[in-house]
Parts: structure tokens; C-alpha cells; sequence
């Protein structure tokens, strides 16, 4: 992991963190999304790269599906979400002529964008760059990390909800970590229990508490739990700023727990 | 010659690929020439030899979404038990999920072994009249992941539909990873042949979900696959100590039925959340008849009635198209 002398457009990322699921739908975009706010919250400068190319949402989380990237001369400008260039992102999202424009492509397609997605773009001097992928253990994957040799990957955040069938495609993920030599920095186990907003009854909608024995099971670092919100949802629908509308909620506790863990885990090393 | 034969570079995009011979992967492969002269272009035999295969199936059903997690499998798995809950319909499920194959577990099959004999491979079977078929029966191991770049997936799914020994099926339901790549790509091409009586799409009602799936209903379109419908899954919450409905996936922007109407699709069913769905796909029991009386499961059951009242009209549109066509032949008006 020699970066000496490298002028590439990663040489002034200091952290470079991956956000997997083997499962869809478990809150990867969403959790990577508000790992983002909180870590910039926290006084850090970040970006995220989204190489969900079928299904590229960070765009919208954020507020910004409708911007463009435009070319420098040394790659591609990221697009920021504010004046004060605080928060950096790229995906396919801004690239498309219509937000319902399908990317119908098979895998080397993929793979060549996604090298391109890796070294062309002019990320700047960075804190953290957040890596959102789509489910699975294929083709992307294997781009993202392949063209990252070449820089310091911090390691992996694994996303889960906490139901067996979730925690299922989640083991062969930490499977995959194992094989490509990819640091598990910790488990989250999202969408876990539900309040009503009404009584304050909580509800196990999708069970409880597989994601720890996940991490006890393959001896990986439990990270915490995220309930389901909807006001987390309404956030993520708008492409409003969770962190600064509900500081007090107790999700946005537990989002900053997990982004405490997180910088401690990457600049202790 | 194989999809990727045994001797391409690492990144050989496919011999059936577009790029076949001409990617920058290709140079100094031994197969450059011939893939380069357009010679593996030609029509896979695979196509034809499905078509026969599938000649078999009466109704093959594909269940999509753009987006992941949002219910896809729990949705095939309840529609393949409501078909096969009339003991005279034969029905199979096919999971081509290849890097995350749920179906075992949600049937209750996890860890059953697939077997080879003279007519191709037996799927698992669920019931009598209910067949299962997933790369999860191929894994010794839970923690077995499956790292295989697009040709190899492409590749498994052909064996999938040519080698699977299914026998007479009234119905094929085959259950989908999420996104608009490879595997889509392979399931339509290998069934042009015989094919697809069409697809059932599920969304939860929120917008990120619905703009993943407007693209898969684009997908759709291209590909020339009819869209039977459209179910809107964990549509609001009712909460079981007040009864306050909450949803918790908002449809900010109108949710599946305003998208139906403004993409001029039919709206099959919206189906709430219950805990209780999960914890019957954990525990790989049927929901659909064993809390039958719940909202979710009359929602099923609607989805079933969709699906059969669909097929049953395609059929009979078949059968008026081929007395039509006879009658010309006859030299009737």
C-alpha cells in the first residue's frame, strides 16, 4: 500500500471507507448518506463515491439529483453538495439524461466505469471518502477494490437488518472481505425496531438483534443499532439534512456512535 | 465455444459479448481472432434448446425490481405457495439471486442437496406440486460466497433454465437480484425463445425505490417483457397495540398507484407490514397459510388472483389468435 509519490486523484484522501451489504435494501445508501453528514458534523471534509450504477441513489439523499459534473483538467469535478464544498459526491446519478434512464449494461461495462469513477475524479484534499455499493459480491465490487490497490483502503463497513435472511447474504460479504483481504471495520444493524410515534410501543418489524450475533458469530465488531424512523426516511426522501433537523432523536445517537467508531477505528491506525 | 472460456484473460467480457474480441482485455488472448471475425456472435444454441425445455411451462412469471430489499423474494415465495395451494397446479420457483439466493431459506429448504440424473438436475421439491431451483443448493456452506464477475453468473442461469429437469409446470415464477445487468440480461435473452408471459414489479412506496424502479420498468420496455403489474410491499405499519397506522417508507411522491398512472400500468395491490412475514421467511414457513387471515395475506391472495386472471387471458388471447390464424389458413373471412 505504497502511496508515496502518488499524484492520483486519491493522494489526498487520508481515509478511504466502504459501505457493503451481501443484501439490498438494508440502508447501505442511507447509512453511508448520514455517516457522511455526521462525519462532516463532527468538522470533517468527505466525499462519497456511489458505484451502485443500476441503482444510484446518493444523488437524491443528498438533494443534488439535479446537477452535472463537469471535466477539469484533472478528471472529473465532483459535485458539492453546498457553497463551502463540504461534502463531495460522484455517481452515475448525474451522468444520465433522465433520472429514469436505465442502465441496462453487463459487467465489463461496469467495471470500465468504475475504474474511471476510482481515478478520474478530482476528489481534492479529503478526510474520509465513503464508498456506497450496490448489494452483491460481483462485478462492482471487485472494480472498486481492485482499482483501490493502489491506495490505502481503510476497510469495510457492513450493513445489515436484522432479520436471518438479511444476515444470511451478509456472511458470504464477510466471506468476501476475508478473501480480498478487506479490514471489517464493524457490523451496523439497521432498521432495527420500530417506536410508534403514536403509543411508544416498539415493534420488531424485521426482527431483533441478528446483527450482533453476526458479529459475535464471525468475529467482526458490533458498530450498534439504527431504528427505523420515519422521520429518517422523510429526511432521506427529500434530500434534507437528518443530522441538523433532529439532533436530539435517538437515531441520530446512534448514527454518531457509529461515526465515532469510525474515526477511531481508521486514524488510530 | 464457453460464455468465458477456460483460457480468457480475467476480464474477457463474454463470447457472445459486443466487445468480444475487441476490448482491451481481449489482446493476447488465444480466442481474439475468432471472437473479433463476429463468429461467437451468432445466436446462442442455448436459446433453441431452452425454448424446447421450456415447451414444458405453460407460464413463466418474472418477479423484478430495480431496488433491492424491497420484497421481491417474500413476494415469489408467497405467489408460489398460493399457486400451488390448488393441488393440481404445478409450480416452481427459480432464484436466479446468484450472489445472494434467499428462496432456500424462505421455503424451508436450506441446506437440501440438488441431484444429476439422465434428465438434467432435480430441483428441490417444497410440496408435491412445488419445485425449487437455487445456487444456494449448490453452496456447502452458509459462509460460501459467490465472487463471479457477469459472464460466469450468465453462465449458471443458462444451466439453470436448459439443465433443471422441471417436468410438466403449469407455472415458472423466477425471482431476481435487484438492478438492470447481467442477470436480467441473460434470464430475457435465454427465454426469447420460449417466452415470458411477463413481469410482476415490486416497489415499497417510498421515491428512492420508485426511481430505481422506473428504470426497471424502462428495462422492461426495451427488452420488449409486458409488465402484468405492479405491488406497492410494506405499505404502512399498523401499529398492533393502538392501531395507528404509520408509514414508515412515506410515498412523498404518490407511491406505485401514481406512478401506475403515469406510466399507464396496472396497479396490483399494496401490502402492509407485519412482523410476522419476516419471521415466517426466517423460519422458512408459509405465511400465506399460516396467518391467513391477516391484511398481508389477503393481499397475497389478491396478487395470486392477478397473476391467474392474467395468464388465463393470455391464454385465451393465445387460443382466439390460433383459431384466427387457422381460419385464414382455411380461407375463412
Amino acid at each position: 500500500m505504497d502511496h508515496s509519490g502518488e499524484k492520483g486523484n486519491l493522494s489526498q484522501v487520508q481515509h478511504v471507507v466502504l459501505v457493503l451489504s451481501g443484501k439490498g435494501g438494508v440502508g447501505k445508501s442511507t447509512l453511508t448518506t448520514e455517516l457522511a453528514l455526521a462525519l462532516r458534523h463532527a468538522g470533517k471534509r468527505v466525499g462519497i463515491l456511489d458505484v451502485d450504477l443500476c441503482g444510484p441513489s446518493i444523488p437524491r439523499m443528498l438533494g443534488a439529483d439535479q446537477q452535472a459534473v463537469h471535466q477539469c483538467d484533472a478528471g472529473w469535478v465532483p459535485v458539492y453538495t453546498d457553497a463551502q464544498k463540504s461534502l463531495a459526491l460522484m455517481s452515475i446519478g448525474f451522468l444520465l439524461e433522465s433520472p429514469d434512464e436505465a442502465v441496462v449494461w453487463r459487467g465489463p461495462k461496469k467495471t470500465a466505469l468504475i475504474g474511471q469513477f476510482v481515478s478520474d475524479v478530482a476528489w481534492g484534499e479529503l478526510d474520509f471518502l465513503l464508498v456506497d455499493t450496490p448489494p452483491g459480491t460481483s462485478d462492482e465490487h471487485l472494480a472498486v477494490v481492485e482499482n483501490l490497490r493502489k491506495h490505502k483502503v481503510d476497510g469495510a463497513i457492513l450493513v445489515t437488518t436484522p432479520q436471518a435472511v438479511s444476515t444470511g447474504d451478509v456472511r458470504r460479504e464477510i466471506t468476501f472481505c476475508k478473501k480480498i483481504g478487506l479490514r471489517i471495520l464493524g457490523i451496523v444493524e439497521n432498521m432495527s425496531g420500530f417506536v410508534c410515534p403514536h403509543c411508544s410501543e416498539c415493534s420488531n418489524i424485521f426482527s431483533k438483534g441478528g446483527g450482533e450475533e453476526l458479529a459475535k458469530l464471525t468475529g467482526s465488531p458490533f458498530l450498534g443499532c439504527v431504528p427505523l424512523d420515519p422521520q429518517l426516511s422523510a429526511s432521506i426522501e427529500e434530500g434534507k439534512d437528518f443530522i441538523q433537523a433532529f439532533p436530539e432523536s435517538s437515531t441520530f445517537s446512534s448514527i454518531n456512535r457509529i461515526a465515532q467508531a469510525v474515526m477511531t477505528s481508521t486514524e488510530a491506525v | 465455444m464457453a460464455d468465458v472460456p477456460s483460457d480468457a484473460p480475467q476480464h474477457c467480457p463474454g463470447t457472445s459479448s459486443s466487445q468480444a474480441g475487441k476490448s482491451s482485455a481481449c489482446q493476447g488472448c488465444p480466442n481474439q481472432t475468432i471472437c473479433a471475425s463476429g463468429a461467437t456472435q451468432a445466436p446462442d444454441p442455448a436459446i433453441e434448446e431452452i425454448r424446447v425445455k421450456m415447451a414444458s411451462v405453460k407460464h413463466k412469471i418474472l418477479v423484478l425490481s430495480g431496488k433491492g430489499g424491497v420484497g421481491k423474494s417474500t413476494i415469489s415465495t408467497q405467489l408460489a405457495h398460493g399457486l400451488a395451494g390448488d393441488s393440481s397446479t404445478e409450480v416452481a420457483l427459480l432464484d436466479v439471486d446468484i450472489c445472494g439466493p434467499s428462496i432456500p431459506k424462505m421455503m424451508g429448504v436450506e441446506g437440501e442437496q440438488v441431484h444429476q440424473s439422465g434428465s438434467g438436475w432435480s430441483p428441490v421439491y417444497v410440496e408435491d406440486n412445488l419445485a425449487v431451483m437455487s445456487v444456494g443448493f449448490l453452496l456447502s456452506s452458509p459462509d460460501d460466497a459467490i465472487i463471479w464477475r457477469g459472464p460466469k453468473k450468465n453462465g449458471m442461469i443458462k444451466q439453470f433454465l436448459r439443465d433443471v429437469d422441471w417436468g410438466q409446470l403449469d407455472y415458472l415464477i423466477v425471482d431476481t437480484p435487484p438492478g438492470t445487468s447481467d442477470e436480467h440480461l441473460s434470464v430475457v435473452q435465454y427465454l426469447c425463445g420460449a417466452g415470458v408471459d411477463g413481469a410482476i414489479i415490486v416497489t415499497t412506496p417510498q421515491e428512492v425505490s420508485l426511481q430505481d424502479v422506473r428504470k426497471e420498468i424502462r428495462f422492461c420496455e426495451k427488452v420488449g417483457l409486458p409488465v402484468i403489474g405492479v405491488v406497492e410491499n410494506m405499505s404502512g405499519f399498523l401499529c398492533p397495540k393502538c392501531k395507528n397506522m404509520t408509514p414508515i417508507f412515506p410515498p412523498t411522491t404518490g407511491g406505485a398507484e401514481k406512478m401506475c398512472l403515469d406510466m399507464g400500468l396496472s396497479f396490483l395491490e399494496r401490502v402492509p407490514l407485519d412482523p410476522r412475514i419476516g419471521k415466517s421467511c426466517d423460519e422458512g414457513r408459509p405465511f400465506l397459510t399460516e396467518v391467513a387471515d391477516s391484511p398481508a395475506a389477503a393481499a397475497y391472495r389478491s396478487i395470486v388472483r392477478g397473476v391467474t386472471e392474467y395468464c388465463a387471458s393470455r391464454r385465451h388471447q393465445g387460443d382466439a389468435d390460433q383459431t384466427a390464424a387457422g381460419q385464414r389458413q382455411d380461407g375463412e373471412p
